[in-house]
């Protein structure tokens, strides 16, 4: 079961350096926000089975709900604060 | 219990790659929103459930429910907000003639 865990977190770390793309090289600054957002909710799954290969859920299930928790507030204040004053798209 | 626990799992990864590869392919801002919004939220809230039923009855998988719930609730509300704001913002939308 441990090779099944390592497969999958070799593919998920293959699949988030494609919205890398959208954050470098976005036309507007809202896409590279999109693109931060997407990279996060992936990091989620990938921490939690860096955390069943360990053998320390306990540990690592705290820093998962905490980072889900940065990474809706961060999203959110950015978007109120681009449309208040941000740049012209 | 553990082929299910492979089968959510594999489900999940699939709906992530296929909301990745939306977010490069996709046109207009508001066509990557979609992406986003739906796609990823679904792989990962069937990643999530293989993962915490792989781990059995313990308190920790009720955590990870927790963080499958609180995801499911609060990534569509992001990606909304994201494109209300870009929206009122003035970005125009993507058309096939080329008028907005």
């Amino acid at each position: 079961m441990n090779h099944f865990f390592t497969i999958t977190a070799i593919i998920l770390s293959i699949v988030m350096v494609l919205p890398f793309y959208r954050l470098v090289v976005g036309p507007t600054v809202f896409d590279r926000m999109l693109g931060a957002g997407a990279i996060g909710s992936k990091t989620l799954v990938l921490l939690t089975i860096v955390g069943m290969l360990y053998g320390r859920v306990e540990m690592f299930i705290d820093i998962v709900i905490a980072y889900s928790l940065l990474n809706f507030i961060g999203v959110l204040a950015a978007a109120k604060y681009l449309e208040k004053k941000g740049i012209e798209p | 219990m553990n082929i299910l626990a492979v089968i959510l799992i594999i489900g999940g990864v699939f709906f992530l790659t296929v909301g990745s590869l939306g977010v490069i392919r996709l046109p207009d801002f508001y066509s990557r929103t979609h992406a986003v919004g739906k796609s990823d939220t679904l792989g990962l809230l069937l990643a999530m459930a293989g993962l915490a039923i792989y781990h059995g009855w313990h308190i920790d998988s009720l955590k990870i429910l927790l963080v499958a719930v609180f995801v499911g609730l609060s990534n569509p509300t992001a990606s909304h907000a994201l494109a209300r704001a870009a929206l009122r913002k003035g970005l125009a939308p993507w058309t096939r003639g080329g008028r907005t």
